[in-house]
C-alpha cells in the first residue's frame, strides 16, 4: 500500500470515533490537501474497498479498511511512544518523526517495539488509544511467552478489535484481548471479563471519564486507562 | 457463657477430635463474600453489640469479630474482608484465604448478592475448591425480586452441593435459617461434592495433584487447591511449595509449558474462564430474569450519570452534605452550649485567683465542653447524611462522574469517598483510604485529606472569619482551599514516584437507604472519633491553662516573633495559638478567647489578621491525631514529610496573603 493511501486511512481512522462518517472537508483540512484531490483519492479508496464513500456525506472505513487503518495507526503511535519515552525526543516533534518512520516499520519490528515498551496503551502526544495488535492472543503474557514461535506460526486474528474506550453508549461486544500487566488483567478476569464474554457498553462518562460496562449481570465502571486496554470484537 | 456451664457434650457428630480444648457447643463461623453484598449488615445482625473491631495481626486490614449466642451454642463470628477472588495477592485476599484454609472455621457463610449471582458464584467456586464448610446465603433478595429475578433455591443447592438460604439482611429476614444451616454444617462437617471443570483443565489439575500427593507434600492447604493455585501461577503458594520440593515445581513447569503451548492461552486465564463457565452454567439452570418494567432506579441512574445533570447531582451531593452539616451543626452546637452553660460556665477570671481549680474547671471542663459543642453536633449530622448517601448508591455515581477530574491529581473516582469524609474528620478519612488499591494512591489521598477543611477547621474558619469579617470571606477561603487541594495534589502526584492504577468499581444498583443501618454506621464512626478526640481535647485544654497560668506563653511568642509578626503580620500571641492548634484546630479559637479574655476576637485582631490567621490555621499542620494515624498507616517519615508540606504551604500562602491584602486594603 502506498504511503499516501496509508496517510488517508490513518486520518479517517483518527477522525471517526466509533465508525462515524468523516466529511471530506475534515480530511482535507487535517491532511492539508485541496478538497478536489481529496475527493478523487477517496473514490479510489472506495473502489479498492477500503472505505464506503457517499458523495455529500463522507466516508466510513470498511472492515478491510479498518484493519489497514489500525495497523498504520498502531505503528504510528508505537513509534511516538518510542521516540518520546526511550529517545526522549520532545512531544511536539514525535508526530512528524513518526509519520516518516511508520511506513517502513515491519510487522515484526512493530511487535518487538510493543514488547520493548511494555505494551503501551496510549500515545504520548494526544493520549489516544494505541490499537491492539493483530496477533491471536488474549493477553500480553501469552505474547511474551509464545512470540518466539515466529509470526507465521502464530497466525493472525481475523476480526478487528476496538477498545471499549472508543465505543458508543449501548454497543455490544465480545471480550477478545486485554492489554497490560498481570495484576490488572487478573482483576478484570476475576470480575468476569474473560475472553469470549459478551458485554455491553452502558455509558461513557463525559470528559474522557470511566466506561460503564454490563457484564455477567453486573455493572462495572472502568477508568479510562483501564478501558483503553480492554478490546472487543463488535457484535453485528 | 463459660464452657463449664454447658451441658455435657453431645458427641454424636464429633469429627474434630484433635481439637480437644474446644467445647463442641462452641463454634467459629466466618462471613465471606464480595464487597457490598451486605456482609456487614449480616455481621451486625448476628453479633449485635458484642463486637471487637481491630486489625489482622501485622496487617492494615480491618478485622471484625463478634459473639453470637444461638440455641445454646456460643459462636464466634469473623467478618472477612470483601473480596472477589483469591488471586490478586492483595492483603485482604491473603488474610481471607489463610484464615479459611489454615484456621479452618467450623462454617463459612458465603454471602452473595442475589441479583449478581454469576459474578458472586465465581468466588463461591473458589471457596469450594478450598473445601470450606459452606453455607450459601443469597442476600438482597428484595432487590433481586424488584429486578424480576427468580432463583430456584433447591436447584442451586443441588448443583453446588451446599445449603442455600435466602435473606434480606436489612430486614433481618432469613438470618435465623442461615445460622441454623451453618450450625448443621458445623456439626456434621459433610464431605463436599467435587465440582469439576472442563476435562482439559481437570487433567492438568489431576496431574499436579497426583505429583503433590506422590511427593507427600503438605503445606496446610488441600492438595487439589494447591494444584489449582500452582497452575494459576500463584506466587505465594509456588514459593511455599518450592521451599519443600523442587521436584514438584519442575514437573509443574513442564505441565504448564505443554498446556500453554497447546492452547495458546495462559493457564491462569483458562482457569478464570473455566470458573466462569461453570458459574454461568449453574446460573443458567437456576436463575431466571423476567423482563422488568422500566424502573424508577433506572431513571435515577440515567439522571445521576448524565453529562450535565450528573455534574449537578455531584455538586448537589457534596455541597448539600457540607451545608446540611453546617446548619444542623450550628443549631445543635448553640443548643448544647446553652445547656452546658446552665450547668457550669467556664470562668476566665478564675485563673488568677485559684490556679489549680482553674486547670480543673476551665481546663478539663472546658475541654469536654468544646468536644460536646464543637465536634459532636457537626460530626453526627455529617456522618448520618453521608451514610444515607453511601447506602443509596449515589456516591458511586458521583465517583463515576468525578473520575476524570480526580485523575488530574493522580487519583481515581473512588478517592472521592475518603476525601469527602475528610470534610468531617481527617482521622476516619485517612483510615478509609484503605479502599484505594496501592500505597501510592492511599498516600496521595491522605495527603489531599490533610488539606481538606475538617469540621474543626471549618469551625475556625467560620468562627474567626465568618463571624467577624463576613461570611463571603469565609466562603472565599473555602474556594481557595479547593484550589490548594488541587494544586498540592498535582505537586504530590509528580513528587511521589509510580503510576496510578485505574478505576475498577462496581456500580451497585440504587437502593432505598435504611435509616436504622445509617444510624448504626454513624454511631460506629462517631464512637471512634470520641475515643480519639475527647482525651486530647481535655488534656489539651488543661494544658492551655497550665501554660497560661505559669506564663510560659511569652517566651513562645517571642521565639516565633519573626514568623508570626514579621512575615504573617499577626499579633505576637498568635505563635502560641498556632502551637495549641497542633493539638486540635479549634483550640486556636479557644485559646484566643482565653488569652483575650473575651469571645470578641476583634479586640485582638484586625480583620486582615483574622483572614490570615484562619488561612494559616486551615493549612499549617495536621492535628496530632491526624499525624498519629498518618504515622501508623504510612510510617513516620511520610507523616513528617506531609506535615512539612502543610507547614510550608501555610507559611508561604499566609505571608503572601498578608502582604497582598495589606497592600490593597
Ligand atoms: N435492600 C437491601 N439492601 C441491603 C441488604 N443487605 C445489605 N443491603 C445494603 O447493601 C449495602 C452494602 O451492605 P454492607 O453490609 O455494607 O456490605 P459489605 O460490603 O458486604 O459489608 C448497604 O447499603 C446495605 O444497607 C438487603 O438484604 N436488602
Amino acid at each position: 500500500m502506498q504511503k499516501s493511501t496509508q496517510d488517508y486511512m490513518k486520518t479517517i481512522y483518527s477522525l471517526s470515533k466509533n465508525g462515524e462518517i468523516v466529511s471530506n472537508a475534515d480530511i482535507a483540512q487535517k491532511l492539508n490537501i485541496a478538497p478536489p484531490s481529496v475527493t478523487e483519492m477517496l473514490k479510489k479508496l472506495a473502489e479498492a474497498d477500503y472505505i464506503k464513500y457517499s458523495p455529500y456525506h463522507g466516508s466510513t472505513l470498511t472492515e478491510k479498511g479498518l484493519k489497514e487503518a489500525q495497523k498504520i495507526t498502531r505503528k504510528h503511535r508505537l513509534l511516538e511512544s518510542f521516540l518520546s519515552n526511550v529517545l526522549h525526543i520532545g512531544k511536539d516533534k514525535v508526530h512528524q518523526e513518526a509519520c516518516q518512520m511508520e511506513h517502513t516499520l515491519s510487522d515484526e519490528a512493530e511487535e518487538s517495539l510493543c514488547r520493548l515498551l511494555k505494551h503501551p496503551d496510549t500515545c504520548p502526544d494526544d493520549d489516544k488509544t494505541i490499537p491492539a495488535c493483530d496477533l491471536p492472543f488474549s493477553n500480553c503474557e501469552e505474547c511474551i511467552q509464545l512470540h518466539q514461535k515466529g509470526l507465521e506460526q502464530i497466525g493472525k486474528r481475523d476480526k478487528n478489535l476496538v477498545s471499549i474506550r472508543d465505543l458508543k453508549n449501548g454497543t455490544f461486544g465480545k471480550i477478545s484481548f486485554i492489554r497490560g500487566e498481570h495484576k490488572i488483567l487478573q482483576r478484570l478476569l476475576d470480575m468476569g471479563l474473560t475472553p469470549g464474554t459478551k458485554i455491553q457498553v452502558v455509558k461513557i462518562a463525559p470528559m474522557d471519564g470511566p466506561v460503564e460496562v454490563a457484564v455477567r449481570g453486573s455493572k462495572l465502571a472502568l477508568g479510562k486507562d483501564i478501558a483503553c486496554n480492554v478490546f472487543v470484537e463488535l457484535e453485528t | 457463657m463459660t464452657p463449664q456451664n454447658n451441658k455435657p457434650a453431645n458427641s454424636k457428630n464429633k469429627t474434630d477430635l484433635a481439637d480437644t480444648n474446644k467445647n463442641d457447643k462452641e463454634f467459629i463461623f466466618a462471613l465471606a463474600g464480595n464487597a457490598n453484598v451486605g456482609k456487614s449488615v449480616i455481621f451486625n445482625q448476628l453479633t449485635g453489640s458484642n463486637q471487637i473491631i481491630g486489625n489482622w495481626p501485622g496487617k492494615t486490614v480491618d478485622r471484625a469479630e463478634g459473639v453470637l449466642n444461638f440455641e445454646g451454642y456460643e459462636i464466634k463470628v469473623i467478618d472477612l474482608p470483601g473480596i472477589y477472588s483469591f488471586s490478586t495477592f492483595s492483603m485482604e485476599e491473603l488474610v481471607s484465604r489463610d484464615y479459611i484454609a489454615l484456621e479452618k472455621p467450623d462454617a463459612v457463610i458465603n454471602v452473595v448478592d442475589a441479583s449478581v449471582l454469576e459474578r458472586n458464584l465465581f468466588f463461591t467456586l473458589q471457596l469450594l475448591e478450598m473445601n470450606a464448610p459452606l453455607v450459601l446465603v443469597l442476600n438482597q433478595i428484595d432487590v433481586a425480586k424488584n429486578k424480576g429475578i427468580i432463583i430456584n433455591k433447591e436447584k442451586l443447592s443441588e448443583m453446588l452441593g451446599v445449603p442455600v438460604v435466602f435473606t434480606t439482611a436489612t430486614r433481618g429476614e432469613g438470618i435465623y435459617e442461615a445460622v441454623k444451616e451453618a450450625v448443621k454444617i458445623a456439626n456434621s462437617k459433610p464431605k463436599h461434592k467435587q465440582l469439576k471443570y472442563h476435562k482439559d483443565l481437570e487433567e492438568q489439575i489431576d496431574k499436579v495433584q497426583h505429583t503433590i500427593e506422590k511427593e507427600k507434600l503438605f503445606v496446610g492447604y488441600p492438595s487439589r487447591w494447591v494444584a489449582i493455585k500452582l497452575l494459576e501461577g500463584d506466587i505465594e503458594i509456588t514459593k511455599l511449595v518450592a521451599e519443600k520440593s523442587e521436584q514438584i515445581i519442575v514437573q509443574l513447569n513442564a505441565i504448564l509449558t505443554e498446556f500453554e503451548k497447546h492452547h495458546q492461552e495462559k493457564c491462569f486465564s483458562t482457569i478464570a474462564s473455566e470458573r466462569y463457565a461453570l458459574a454461568s452454567s449453574i446460573v443458567a439452570s437456576s436463575f431466571q430474569q423476567e423482563k422488568s418494567a422500566h424502573r424508577f432506579t433506572d431513571k435515577l441512574d440515567w439522571f445521576a450519570t448524565h453529562r450535565i445533570y450528573g455534574y449537578i447531582t455531584a455538586l448537589a451531593v457534596i455541597g448539600g452534605l457540607l451545608l446540611w452539616t453546617f446548619f444542623v451543626g450550628n443549631t445543635f452546637s448553640d443548643l448544647i452550649s446553652q445547656g452546658l452553660n446552665l450547668i457550669y460556665s467556664v470562668d476566665p477570671e478564675m485563673s488568677a485567683s485559684a490556679p489549680l481549680l482553674s486547670i480543673i474547671f476551665n481546663g478539663f471542663w472546658g475541654g469536654i465542653n468544646a468536644g460536646l459543642t464543637l465536634i459532636i453536633p457537626f460530626v453526627i449530622p455529617f456522618y448520618l447524611l453521608l451514610a444515607l448517601i453511601e447506602d443509596s448508591g449515589l456516591l458511586t455515581r458521583v465517583a463515576f462522574m468525578m473520575d476524570s477530574i480526580m485523575h488530574k491529581i493522580g487519583l481515581h473516582g473512588k478517592a472521592l469517598i475518603p476525601i469527602i469524609l475528610g470534610y468531617g474528620c481527617s482521622v476516619p478519612a485517612i483510615h478509609s483510604c484503605k479502599i484505594m488499591e496501592t500505597r501510592r494512591e492511599r498516600l496521595l489521598a491522605a495527603f489531599a485529606i490533610t488539606f481538606a477543611p475538617c469540621s474543626a477547621r471549618t469551625i475556625v474558619l467560620f468562627g474567626m472569619v465568618g463571624l467577624f469579617v463576613g461570611i463571603q470571606w469565609a466562603l472565599l477561603l473555602y474556594v481557595v482551599n479547593l484550589v490548594i487541594i488541587f494544586v498540592m495534589g498535582r505537586v504530590a502526584m509528580k513528587a511521589v514516584p509510580g503510576k496510578s492504577t485505574g478505576l475498577i468499581m462496581e456500580m451497585s444498583s440504587f437502593k432505598r437507604p435504611s435509616i436504622k443501618i445509617a444510624l448504626k454506621q454513624t454511631w460506629i464512626r462517631t464512637k471512634s472519633i470520641i475515643y480519639v478526640v475527647f482525651p486530647i481535647y481535655i488534656i489539651g485544654s488543661a494544658l492551655i491553662q497550665v501554660l497560661y497560668i505559669y506564663d510560659i506563653l511569652t517566651p513562645i511568642s517571642n521565639a516565633l516573633y519573626p514568623l508570626t509578626v514579621l512575615w504573617l503580620g499577626l499579633p505576637a500571641f498568635a505563635g502560641v495559638l498556632l502551637l495549641l492548634g497542633t493539638v486540635r484546630k479549634e483550640l486556636i479559637i479557644l485559646g484566643a478567647s482565653a488569652i483575650l479574655g473575651t469571645t470578641n476576637l476583634l479586640i485582638g485582631f484586625t480583620p486582615i489578621q483574622l483572614v490570615v490567621m484562619a488561612l494559616v490555621a486551615m493549612l499549617y499542620i495536621p492535628c496530632v491525631s491526624t499525624i498519629a494515624i498518618l504515622g501508623k498507616e504510612f510510617g513516620w517519615k511520610s507523616a513528617a514529610l506531609i506535615s512539612l508540606a502543610n507547614i510550608g504551604t501555610a507559611l508561604i500562602l499566609g505571608g503572601l496573603t498578608f502582604h497582598i491584602l495589606n497592600f490593597f486594603i
